[in-house]
């Protein structure tokens, strides 16, 4: 072994993680790539957008270029019950869940994590745009990555001080465009594919179609009413509309409506116009610190309640441990219950926790 | 991770090609290039090499030189077996029951699931034990006038078991039923006189016993009906067309003499390291089983379930300590679902995940098992930790 130690890659086939391979050889470590290999629905396993054959031939062609050892780890079951599951439960209860999240937590930090550990490796590397820095008193702060278009801290804002000590992000300080550049100077094998940011399982479908196949409960149709509690028409179940959703409500009338709650308890569809999609205040529940409770118990911060939303100003109120309300300066659109808010100082990501409409809704374990 | 080390216990798997059967094909390649079908004196060249290497092959099957058929592996001799002789048996007698056993190879199940699948043929498998063993009473139960073949492996590459063939012959010769066995992986070690074994089709291939790749054999008794799947040219006696590919034949040919010269040799050396091998984990490792027969299995073949262990990392650790091992097939990796062969044995589907297979060969070395043994040990514990 040389001396920089051992490194295990999460490696995907795509030109990120195929980089930080060829990076990490570059700068001396003893590199393994492994590759996740997730569930995906029978017969559209060519679809999934990761880990199709295809995928894992182009990242084998890679480990094979580096000369490094190359693994499959088989995370189909773990991945169906840690991830699928619960995003078809959160879209049945009436939310919209980001699955990227608990991924990260309990497939690529828990799972991938573990056999890493568990053949002795030092570090944990993946090709996620994210800066990490330690300081002196040894713990780490996850920052923006320099390409501001592909920062990933967003969905990296569940792992903790453990997850964080041995992980390394080999592209954080690199442009997209400075990897794709790489990738050719290295002579990577890596096909051209275009940046998605689909689900990986629903494969470029619709997680309508998704839902309808996959779960067993009936899809109840009800009252699409505005928040007078006039009836504007009917829908087709709760579960097959988001937050901010205008097409396809099948409502006569002349101006747009939107999307503004999903009554779970009455199975009614509260739209009304845009301005009523605004919000200025809502709750998170379950944050995570990655580097503690902050010691203030309002703050100023930027927050970013979705992954492709900016970062807005606003004052957070820590209330309990894991529970923090937030007051916006200026309102804003679509704030969706089930997604993550997360929340910044600078560049540095603090953590973040779960949108929910009420303070006392069920937290995020 | 380049300097290391490399040992390599998985020569069920593939072997590395022998120095003389090397040695003997490369003229083929490049000075004795011809085709066999030409006239002048390219093709009389080529085609004495095909004729003296079947000739070779021919005396250690001890059947006649125009009973064998050069395939690309044991896949195709499988495939061509299976199909072939059902399709023929079904156009010139309307036999339409196809019986193998559950511990085939997939070249041989997937065949038949196929003919049955697509085809319409009636596909009945044979019970085996808890060794993976056929029962020559329980085929005498399932066969039938109207079963078009039967097939079953001669040594099974998962677990070992070597099934009693000429028994099972013997019922298929009473019912005039031909007979097909899979040798793939018996031909380095156990007998293979076609007139003891009394079959009317077995497969090899060459890369299982030092030659290479790609090249493969079909041994078809006289008079048995057999349609061709690949048609052309009109070689091998019109039952598989295309120019034969001479290097490989005559690699072949000069690893059937590789290991006839050494095959004794090698039995002695490997069932000994074998057997310390078997014994060495039954003994010091809590939880472990052989899979398949103590004794009636290939010299060079252990295999085990390990209560608790996700037979993929084991060999994700070992490779990482160096140590070249399989689960069973070597076909599976990335996509582990419980052995077919081990289900059918009585296996438990987490325990059939939890399946590793050591194979030795010609160079392996008692150091290497000690070696061996003593990281598998530390890694099984550390698994179960």
């Amino acid at each position: 072994m040389r001396k920089k130690g051992t490194v295990v890659i999460a490696m995907s086939g795509g030109v990120d993680s195929s980089v930080c391979a060829a990076l990490l050889v570059k700068q001396g470590y003893s590199v393994i790539g492994m590759m996740l290999k997730l569930w995906s629905e029978n017969g559209h396993e060519a679809e999934n957008r990761c880990c199709t054959p295809d995928s894992q031939r182009l990242a084998k062609n890679v480990a094979a270029q580096l000369d490094i050892p190359f693994y499959i780890i088989d995370a189909k079951n773990d991945f169906y019950d840690a991830v699928v599951t619960p995003f078809m439960q959160d879209y049945l209860a009436g939310i919209t869940p980001n699955p990227c999240l608990r991924c990260n937590r309990n497939i690529r930090w828990g799972l991938l994590l573990e056999n890493a550990q568990q053949i002795g490796a030092d570090f944990f590397a993946t090709g996620h745009y994210a800066i990490l820095r330690h300081n002196k008193a040894q713990s780490v702060r996850l920052f923006r990555a320099r390409d501001d278009t592909k920062d990933q801290s967003y969905v990296l804002h569940v792992l903790n001080q453990r997850d964080l000590e041995k992980t390394l992000f080999p592209i954080g300080n690199y442009l997209k465009s400075e990897v794709r550049q790489l990738a050719i100077d290295f002579k990577l094998p890596v096909a051209v594919r275009r940046d998605s940011q689909d689900l990986c399982f629903l494969g470029g479908g619709d997680y309508r179609d998704f839902l309808r196949r996959n779960t067993q409960e009936p899809f109840i149709p009800g009252k699409i009413i505005d928040q007078h509690g006039n009836v504007l028409g009917e829908h087709q179940g709760l579960p097959f509309y988001t937050i901010g959703q205008r097409k396809n409500l099948g409502i006569n009338s002349t101006k747009p409506h939107y999307v503004i709650k999903k009554d779970v308890l009455t199975n009614s569809l509260i739209v009304g116009d845009k301005e009523t999609t605004l919000k200025k205040e809502f709750f998170v529940n379950g944050v995570n610190w990655i580097n503690g409770l902050p010691k203030h118990s309002h703050l100023r911060v930027g927050v970013k309640v979705r992954y492709r939303a900016p970062i807005l100003n606003g004052t957070i109120q820590i209330y309990a441990e894991n529970q923090v309300r937030v007051f916006l300066d200026e309102p804003y659109y679509d704030i969706t219950p089930g997604q993550a808010a997360v929340f910044y100082q600078k560049e540095c990501c603090l953590g973040g926790g779960l949108i929910t409409e009420n303070a006392d809704s069920r937290s995020e374990g | 991770m380049k300097n290391r080390p490399r040992i390599y216990l998985d020569y069920s798997a593939t072997t590395p090609i022998a120095q003389p059967v090397l040695n003997a094909m490369l003229p083929f390649f490049k000075d004795e290039f011809g085709n066999p079908s030409s006239i002048h004196i390219f093709g009389q060249k080529a085609e004495g090499a095909l004729e003296n290497a079947r000739n070779t092959i021919a005396s250690f099957l001890n059947c006649r030189s125009d009973e064998l058929i050069f395939t690309s592996g044991g896949t195709e001799s499988d495939n061509l077996a299976l199909r072939g002789v059902a399709l023929a048996r079904r156009k010139n007698f309307g036999a339409n029951h196809i019986l193998i056993s559950p511990v085939e190879h997939h070249a041989v199940s997937k065949t038949a699931q196929q003919l049955a699948k697509i085809f319409g043929f009636e596909l009945e498998l044979l019970e085996v034990d808890s060794y993976g063993l056929v029962s020559p009473e329980n085929l005498r139960q399932k066969i039938r006038h109207d079963t078009a073949l039967v097939s079953i492996i001669y040594a099974n590459n998962e677990i070992g078991s070597i099934n009693p063939i000429p028994e099972c012959a013997k019922i298929c010769r009473e019912f005039s039923v031909p007979f097909h066995s899979d040798a793939v992986q018996a031909t380095a070690y156990l007998p293979l006189n076609v007139n003891i074994l009394n079959v009317d089709l077995l497969s090899i291939g060459a890369h299982k016993f030092y030659g290479p790749k790609g090249i493969g054999a079909l041994y078809v008794k006289q008079h048995t009906p057999i349609l061709p799947m690949q048609t052309g040219g009109g070689q091998e006696w019109g039952i598989r067309s295309g120019t034969p590919n001479i290097p490989y034949i005559v690699g072949l040919a000069e690893a059937i003499k590789f290991v006839e010269n050494y095959q004794n040799e090698w039995i002695e050396h490997l069932q000994r390291l074998r057997d310390e091998l078997i014994s060495y984990v039954l003994e010091n490792i809590p939880d472990s089983q052989l899979t398949g027969h103590p004794t009636l299995r290939l010299p060079n073949h252990a295999s085990f379930v390990f209560d608790g262990v996700d037979s993929q990392k084991l060999l994700m650790l070992l490779d990482l300590e160096g140590f070249a091992c399989s689960s069973g097939s070597a076909c599976k990796t990335g996509n582990p679902l419980p052995s077919d062969v081990l289900l059918a044995m009585g296996y438990s589907p987490k325990l059939a995940l939890s399946s590793l297979r050591v194979t030795l060969g010609k160079d392996t070395t008692q150091e290497q098992i000690e070696r061996f043994l003593t990281s598998l040990e530390k890694i099984i514990a550390k698994i179960r930790s």
